[in-house]
């Protein structure tokens, strides 16, 4: 395959990079009060890019938009209707709400911001290594901002050292992002890869079916001049190439109720508890995954001893759940199947498999396969941390609230984040269950006909499984929106002056 | 074994009257996309031989694709389609229809033409019976009363094992297995559980079933010669039209989306309608009618155990023709969201889809008939999207079960029936409670 290469330096850095070392961040949700002056000091901006510098920035800044903001400082309507339907109706869409499971306590008329009136414009995102935060701030956030933009809300966050507030390592498995182009994803996928194609988060590249992900193309004209070309189509300007969707979901994690309900189902043993907690998790405190590590290497799985060890697995070798319970969060959000059950070697084999006749146990062939469906995970836990120990004791009156900003990055938010919330982590249908959602992320809610939504099953070989009922509602979503994260170049046509 | 069958009545509405007609369907839900099962017109609920049931107005937006091929687009009647997937045989569903939901069924086709206070509705609604090309049915033999009696088996083999956790949770799985079988014995003696026999296989359905079984394949040998001597011709025409065929793949207008949208995701099942014109010309017809039939026959005879190809997600489909085989519909009731539906199908049996539907126009470009074409997933989506009808009526007779969730049912039912298993056996069977 003949293509350039990834400028990295029109990409910003999020996508590149966690910016794992600049362990301060706060996030700014905006509201444009005078285009104008946004787009002045949108210009302003000095936004940091995928370029890997040495010595590597002690700062980052980036910035995405929704489709309201988007409109608000001034990109012409023609040019928005070009982005995803799901972009431009936003996280609050009422069916959207049924599916990614925001009914309830969830529902965005609880939220505290996203809903109506409180759906931001702007996220602005400041990253600095430890003490550089709000002088950072303060050099960004002069009186060209405040001309610019109404902060809505400050997302603020907490370094919790690489734990999410349950307690659990956090952020382990990200998939590879293949940079280079170097996979063919038409071949068939017989053994799982954590490679994925670069099209699936960034736009204006070959996705996992060789595709473009549509996206705005423009007519070349003065305004458009600086956007780099289409790859699929030369003689347009495309927007979005070097851009990405960013999903954000203020996720309030009761961390007490967690611990307090483990203790509760294994009253006598804390040992016990620890181990159930695991289970709903599908990863030990320590992150480590619950089934055997192979030997065999998995592609985009590196070989380093914490990688390896955290890493080089597959759900194969626990076809019954008993090690890693198929309910387990980290099971549900990557099942890490390829693309047909019994790993059909021969195209002979391949082809009695995609007509039907393959492996027919019960459990076989229940999942889409999971390379359609993977996000790049950035969010950032907020809140101060509190130990497991410390959890079963009573709230204090003026509890703060802990939790995670959840942010992914995809270039289809459809067939990423939303199926993947929809049809992996709220489904109480979910691998050939019934009866349970995600026993960290899911809702609870009674789905019709379904009362209940509030167990979790632990398999057992050869015996009864174990079941946890009367799981509480453990993460409430308190906020979220759409955005999208363009390119530099895009940033520049976004925020360029205008009659 | 009771075979399942469908029907169809399909009737062009009375211009003057279709707002009428939108009014009594609306009437029949709850809520928008929610029908009530024992609503005044047909209370569904009433049928224990129905599976699905729905009622949909047939508006084909769609209808000026013809264009590209420089062809007038026609202007089709606007059609009611009621449709049910039920237990045994037609026509006596069709009586029981007439007697329990006459005046309901008479209201609501008084809308259509030709109907009048007089007529007889049985008669009526078998001479507007629209048999499909292709039927698909999840799990031949598995009648409405059946998944309702494993449902109940299912929650009282899950309410024994919650009261008797402690005791059962460290006994092997052949011993847990002997008490539970114990356990139903009892049930069913005090009444409390029901598990009917399989009734006898109609005999007349048994010989036609074997008929339609060698008769398909015997056809297709008898005219191997001259496929044979068609096929360099028929392969020419076919890639000439696929580099030729134009792609009608726009992105839906945000209020087709959001009427779909308003009546998806209420259950863990959804209906999908899509709706659209032929490729004109005979080498698309005679395809279609080919793929369709094979489709059909494997359906038929294959593809009977809860799964069609790999989808195991699907508990009834069919595709029919309209309008002199000009135009096809096919109608589905699937587990899961649309997005998942559709990815189920481009990612495990993306063959199949470009197969059957690449001879509707505008859908998105082939190779071989088979290839690419909904690889191209954007593109399929956007075209499936723009052909998919909103039912104004769709029932549901099991609400809360998905098609895994009958198959384990039935699979537990199963072991259930055996005094004893093999110690593999009641290892696996242990597995799906």
């Amino acid at each position: 395959m003949k293509h350039s290469e990834v400028d990295y330096g029109d990409v910003q850095g999020l996508v590149r990079f966690g910016y794992g070392k600049m362990v301060e961040a706060s996030y700014a949700l905006l509201r444009v009060r005078n285009p104008a002056a946004a787009r002045a000091w949108l210009r302003a901006a000095s936004v940091s890019s995928g370029v890997a510098m040495d010595p590597p920035p002690t700062t980052a800044l980036q910035i995405a938009f929704t489709a309201y903001g988007l409109a608000q400082i001034g990109v012409p309507e023609s040019v928005i209707a070009g982005f995803s339907p799901e972009f431009l109706t936003g996280m609050t869409e009422e069916s959207r709400t049924r599916r990614l499971g925001d009914v309830d306590r969830n529902a965005p008329s609880q939220w505290s911001w996203g809903c109506g009136d409180t759906v931001p414009h702007l996220l602005v995102m400041f990253f600095a290594e430890p003490g550089g935060l709000t002088g950072f701030i303060q050099s960004c956030t002069g009186q060209a901002w405040s001309d610019a933009f109404e902060e809505m809300r400050w997302l603020k966050t907490a370094d919790l050292d690489g734990v999410e507030p349950f307690g659990f390592t956090d952020g382990i498995s990200q998939p590879q992002i293949d940079w280079d182009r170097q996979r063919d994803p038409t071949k068939p996928q017989i053994d799982y890869s954590n490679i994925v194609a670069l099209g699936e988060f960034l736009l204006g590249y070959p996705n996992e079916y060789n595709k473009y992900t549509d996206r705005p193309l423009l007519e070349p004209d003065v305004t458009s001049a600086d956007l780099l070309p289409a790859e699929d189509a030369p003689d347009k300007k495309d927007l979005a190439r070097n851009g990405t969707y960013l999903v954000l979901r203020d996720l309030a994690q009761d961390v007490r109720g967690f611990w307090q309900f483990v203790r509760q189902a294994t009253p006598d043993d804390a040992a016990a508890g620890e181990k159930l907690a695991a289970a709903m998790v599908g990863r030990t405190r320590a992150g480590d995954p619950l089934v055997p590590i192979q030997e065999e290497p998995i592609p985009g799985i590196g070989s380093k001893p914490d990688e390896a060890r955290q890493n080089r697995f597959t759900y194969d070798s626990d076809p019954t759940g008993s090690a890693c319970p198929f309910g387990a969060h980290v099971r549900r959000s990557n099942p890490r199947n390829p693309d047909f059950p019994g790993r059909p070697a021969s195209l002979l084999k391949r082809l009695i498999t995609m007509l039907g006749f393959g492996p027919k146990a019960f459990r076989d062939d229940l999942m889409s396969p999971v390379r359609f469906h993977r996000i790049l995970r950035r969010g950032r836990e907020y809140g101060p941390e509190l130990l497991p120990e410390h959890a079963l004791e009573p709230a204090p009156p003026n509890e703060p609230a802990r939790g995670l900003h959840f942010i992914c990055l995809n270039a289809n938010i459809s067939r990423q984040f939303e199926f993947l919330q929809n049809a992996w982590i709220v489904n109480t249908k979910f691998s050939g269950m019934t009866g349970e959602s995600d026993p960290l992320l899911g809702t609870r809610t009674e789905v019709p006909a379904c009362p209940v939504t509030a167990d979790f099953n632990l398999p057992r070989d050869g015996r009864v499984r174990t079941r946890v009922s009367g799981l509480p509602q453990f993460v409430t979503v308190r906020g979220g929106a759409y955005f999208f994260l363009p390119s530099l170049r895009a940033l520049r046509y976004f925020a360029a002056e205008r009659s | 074994m009771t075979p399942q069958s469908s029907f169809m009545v399909l009737a062009p509405i009375e211009p003057s009257r279709e707002a009428e007609l939108r009014a009594l369907l609306d009437s029949m839900n709850e809520a928008p996309g929610r029908v009530d099962p024992n609503n005044s017109l047909i209370p569904f609920a009433q049928f224990d031989r129905l599976h699905f049931s729905r009622l949909v107005i047939l508006d084909d937006q769609t209808t000026g694709d013809v264009r590209v091929y420089d062809m007038e687009p026609q202007s089709y009647p606007l059609y009611l389609a009621f449709l049910g997937d039920i237990d045994g045989d037609a026509q006596s569903f069709l009586e029981e229809l007439a007697y329990r939901a006459g005046d309901g069924l008479r209201a609501l086709f008084s809308c259509c033409e030709d109907f009048e206070p007089a007529t007889d509705l049985v008669k009526w609604m078998r001479k507007c019976e629209t048999p499909p090309i292709a039927n698909y049915v999840n799990w031949q033999g598995r009648t409405v009363l059946r998944a309702q009696e494993e449902a109940k088996l299912y929650d009282a083999v899950q309410g024994y094992l919650e009261c008797n956790a402690a005791v059962l949770a460290d006994l092997p799985a052949r011993e847990v297995h002997r008490r539970l079988h114990r356990f139903v014995q009892t049930e069913k003696a005090a009444g409390r559980l029901t598990l009917l026999r399989e009734e006898e296989t109609p005999f007349d359905w048994s010989v036609r079933n074997v008929l339609h079984l060698v008769g398909m394949p015997l056809i297709f040998l008898l005219a191997l010669p001259l496929l044979i001597v068609l096929a360099p011709f028929y392969l020419f025409r076919l890639r000439r039209l696929e580099m030729t065929d134009p792609e009608l793949c726009a992105r839906v207008g945000q209020a087709h989306s959001d009427g779909l949208a308003a009546a998806e995701d209420h259950l863990v099942t959804n209906q999908f309608t899509a709706m659209g014109s032929l490729k004109p010309g005979l080498v698309r017809l005679l395809t279609t009618i080919g793929i369709l039939s094979t489709v059909n026959w494997g359906a038929r005879h294959l593809f009977t155990r809860g799964r069609l190809a790999r989808i195991r997600t699907i508990h009834f489909a069919r595709w029919v023709f309209l309008d002199r085989r000009q135009r096809m519909v096919f109608f589905s009731n699937y587990d899961g969201t649309v997005e998942s539906y559709m990815d189920d199908f481009i990612n495990k049996t993306g063959f199949g889809l470009n197969t059957v539907f690449s001879n509707g126009i505008g859908y998105p470009r082939t190779n071989w008939l088979a290839l690419d074409g909904c690889q191209d997933e954007r593109k399929y989506k956007d075209f499936l999207r723009r052909h998919t009808l909103p039912s104004q009526i769709w029932y549901k007779a099991y609400p809360g079960l998905t098609a895994i969730d009958m198959e384990r049912n039935s699979r537990i039912r199963q072991g259930l029936e055996s005094a004893s298993l093999s110690e593999e056996a009641a290892r696996e069977w242990i597995a799906l409670l």
